[in-house]
């Protein structure tokens, strides 16, 4: 969890949560189902390219609009390394963290970036690289509270071993 | 200590800070928590969690309203895997099909968030319920598996925004056009992570279902909640329905802000969010005089689908026709506002005048259930998102407007200013 290095994919602003996974998949649950359509009205190609590990990084406001989980849990099931954007939308962001993705609020990062390179993020450090380019960022860590749920693979575990001590104790 | 907010004051409330400062991280307890659909989603979760009960069955209200009836298989399982863990769980507040309505809706109707409540729901536009002057967000499924197993949720405080509207609202000019004209200045992200309090005469003049209308629209700026403040027109509404005791609370007069928004609506005319962002906002002489043609007219949403709502818009649509050519759909927010509307004798007015009336529901709003759209079409719509692919196809074009401005479109077929017809 504290290093992260993969190959980057790039989209713009304000992408919300219908392109995303738009609204005729909501009755889905099943991550493994939903991440062979996840952004595909906006990367036709994301679905059946995106690899384990790659980084997904954004511009403004990323995943803004509606609070569904199926966002999130569809990048997780396809192995998404982490998303890194400029800015998150709140839901988007909890969800990402309560799923076990790292989501990464790096201000001015979509421009260090271009397809197709490659990313390193440093999540204690608090940096991202642009290893292609040789650039980088910082940010400010993510609170030790999301980092323990992160840690824990999502807010799941991490409750569980919260009830397990409150019953045993 | 210097003065707090109203997001201050309920996270203080619920979390035992005494003087929570922006920025800290608190552990509130929930005093409602709700689900729809997307409920179905926090079961695995719950189990997964290891969480034997429900901290407090009667805080916890489930309703159904994407698709209700269900309108596919996967819906149709949704609501199965909903019925069966209410039963398995023991949680008794339902609201299944026949006694349905929008989620957000059937809260407000039967009181079950109060002032100074913390809410939480899994839905986005939770932050409606802000108008009961409370503090009610929008989470995800597994994080509403995390509030049902332990009746708490982290929370970051969040700094405030204070939008203050003064004037008198003209003919023809609602509530909807306020949060429009709002969203045109704080736009799409200028409230992530904030909370919004609405503050002056104008708003504390409106009634709780306009106030509604502004809080749920609160969520389009990307806020973590809208809140008006309560006054005797939230006692009485809540006088004989409130399901807990309200601990009312109102910000310090010396609470820090951080940004202010000064709105005059004296002499506004009715306002259009233009594809495809509901901050793509315009005066509609503007957008009327480019004859926007429109194809579907939707009456519905939990923005605007009350009964002031639908009394306006069919003040405007008596004696008329839908446009050749247009499909205008009426969909009430609950079905106690269905009966009421069979009661005044609306369903008829609007059927008789080639509209279709639904019955409550999500309905057209969100693309997933009725009521989609071609990628050649447009809609106008009383709803409160208009991004690619809210109604279907990602080209198809949607203008967020108030119901008088919907139903004057759907007779004209075109955007059209509803103070013609008044
Ligand atoms: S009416 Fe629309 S915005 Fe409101 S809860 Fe339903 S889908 Fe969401």
């Amino acid at each position: 969890m504290e290093l992260i290095e993969g190959r980057v994919w790039c989209v713009g602003d304000n992408v919300d949560t219908d392109q995303i996974i738009a609204g005729k998949y909501l009755t889905i649950i099943d991550p493994n189902v939903l991440k062979t359509h996840m952004l595909e009205a906006l990367v036709p190609e994301f679905p059946k390219e995106a690899r384990a590990g790659d980084i997904l990084v954004a511009g403004d406001n990323f995943g803004c609009g509606s609070s569904r989980e199926h966002a999130p849990a569809a990048f997780k099931a396809a192995g998404l390394g982490a998303v890194v954007a400029n800015s998150f939308a709140r839901i988007f962001f909890r969800n990402a963290i309560n799923v076990g993705l790292p989501a990464i609020e790096v201000p001015g990062v979509r421009a260090l970036f271009e397809q197709g390179q490659t990313a390193r993020l440093s999540l204690r450090e608090g940096s991202v690289q642009n290893v292609t380019a040789g650039t980088s960022l910082p940010f400010h860590p993510l609170p030790s509270h999301l980092m323990e749920i992160l840690e824990a693979g999502g807010l799941v575990e991490k409750v569980r071993r919260e009830l397990e001590r409150s019953t045993t104790a | 200590m210097s003065g707090q907010t109203l997001a201050q004051k309920v996270l203080a409330r619920a979390s035992g800070e005494a003087d929570p400062q922006v920025g800290q991280i608190v552990y509130g307890q929930v005093d409602l928590a709700m689900a729809h659909e997307q409920g179905a989603q926090a079961i695995l979760p719950f189990h997964q969690m290891g969480a034997k009960k429900v901290w407090d069955r009667d805080r916890v209200v489930i309703a159904i309203d994407h698709w209700v009836p269900a309108s596919t298989e996967g819906a149709a399982s949704l609501h199965r895997m909903l019925r069966t863990f209410a039963k398995e769980v023991d949680l008794p507040h339902f609201y299944d099909v026949g006694n349905h309505g929008i989620c957000h809706q059937v809260l407000a109707e039967d009181g079950w968030v109060v002032p100074g409540d913390l809410a939480v729901g899994t839905d986005s536009h939770t932050n409606m319920l802000g108008a009961m002057g409370a503090m009610a967000v929008g989470i995800g499924p597994t994080e509403f598996a995390a509030v049902l197993a332990l009746g708490k949720i982290w929370l970051k405080v969040p700094p405030t925004l204070k939008v203050n509207v003064k004037g008198h609202l003209g003919k023809g000019v609602y509530a909807k056009d306020i949060v429009l004209k709002a969203l045109s200045q704080v736009h799409v992200d200028g409230a992530r992570y904030k909370a919004v309090e609405y503050h002056g005469s104008t708003i504390s003049g409106l009634s709780m279902s306009e106030r509604f209308t502004i809080c749920n629209m609160t969520t389009e700026m990307g806020a973590k909640a809208g809140m008006t403040l309560p006054d005797t027109k939230t006692f009485d509404y809540l006088k004989s329905t409130a399901k807990h005791a309200m601990h009312p609370l109102l910000p310090d007069t010396d609470a820090t802000y951080e940004k202010e928004y000064d709105i005059d609506v004296n002499g506004m005319e009715p306002q259009v969010a233009c594809p495809h962002s509901p901050d793509n906002v315009r005066g509609i002489s503007e957008v009327a005089a480019e004859h926007v043609k429109v194809d579907q007219a939707f009456l519905g949403s939990c923005t605007n689908a009350r009964m002031d709502d639908i009394r306006e818009a069919a003040e405007i649509f008596r004696g008329h026709r839908v446009a050749p050519g247009v499909r205008f759909i009426v969909s009430p927010a609950s079905t106690r506002i269905y009966q009421q509307c069979l009661k005044e004798g609306l369903i008829e007015l609007f059927t008789s005048g080639g509209a279709v009336f639904t019955n409550a529901s999500c309905s057209a709003c969100f693309g997933g259930n009725m009521g989609i759209l071609d990628p050649a079409e447009a809609c106008v719509s009383s709803s409160n998102r208009n991004f690619p692919g809210r109604m279907g196809p990602k080209d198809a074009r949607i203008y967020l407007t108030s119901p008088a401005t919907v139903a004057y479109s759907a007779i004209r077929g075109e955007i059209a200013d509803p103070r013609e017809a008044l």
